[in-house]
């Protein structure tokens, strides 16, 4: 959580709202807030973090795990028209890739904005592609991984 | 910041399913199996609304849709104090 925090002004650049979730209450937010992750990134965490006490959202989203009684790590990536367009669910050992969920918010908008569609490993200012009769079968001669 | 307000026990909404629809079955006719609402890939997101704590402003119920219109988003994680 720490790390999205600190990457905090570049989604707030994209437009990008965060919020955090797990199943502890939001006075165990605040505590956590002010006990360590506040000392982990200067000014903590600057989004809301709900309570999904219960744990009948994360249900909902795929990401409950029933019997350990917690929302596992999972992450959307949700569009202005309220469609999700990604989503990345770990088991809770691994921690997630901030830089990564930059990069798809950035070509998701890029998609949005102009139609075209982006390449594997895409970012700003790498070819894209104009999906269309004309590209068929000819992707190779203007992209390779 | 004026010291917050907050009862012990607050109900939040949850997952908010939509309203179904106002068909009603006729009678022998097959009842359709309500749909279950689940996050997927290039479909709506399921809306809700939890209890929140945000810095510097306290704590309050956060609804999904009120951020409709914006780029969101949503990271789970595993606990607060956790380690990874």
């Amino acid at each position: 959580m720490a790390a999205v925090a600190a990457l905090y002004k570049e989604f707030k650049k994209l437009g990008v709202e965060v919020l955090a979730m797990s199943t502890d209450s939001r006075f165990v937010h605040k505590i956590w807030q002010e006990e360590e992750l506040s000392k982990m990134v200067d000014g903590g965490v600057p989004f809301p973090m709900l309570s999904d006490a219960g744990g009948m959202i994360g249900e909902v989203y795929g990401v409950y795990d029933a019997a350990a009684g917690v929302d596992i790590r999972g992450r959307f990536i949700i569009d202005p028209d309220f469609v999700i367009r990604a989503m990345e669910v770990l088991t809770p050992e691994v921690g997630r890739n901030p830089k990564e969920l930059i990069r798809q918010v950035k070509a998701f908008q890029h998609v949005k904005e102009t139609g075209e569609v982006t390449p594997s490993g895409w970012e700003p200012g790498d070819v894209t592609l104009k999906p269309g009769p004309a590209l068929v079968g000819k992707v190779w001669e203007i992209w390779k991984p | 910041m004026a010291e917050m307000k907050d009862g012990c026990v607050k109900p939040a909404r949850g997952p908010m399913m939509p309203k179904p629809s106002v068909d009603v079955p006729k009678e022998g006719s097959q009842v359709k199996e309500v749909e279950r609402m689940h996050a997927q890939v290039g479909k709506e997101a399921p809306d809700f609304e939890a209890n929140a704590f945000i810095s510097g402003v306290g704590f309050k119920p956060v609804k999904l849709s009120d951020y409709k219109g914006k780029w969101i988003v949503i990271c789970f994680y595993p606990g607060d104090f956790t380690f990874v």
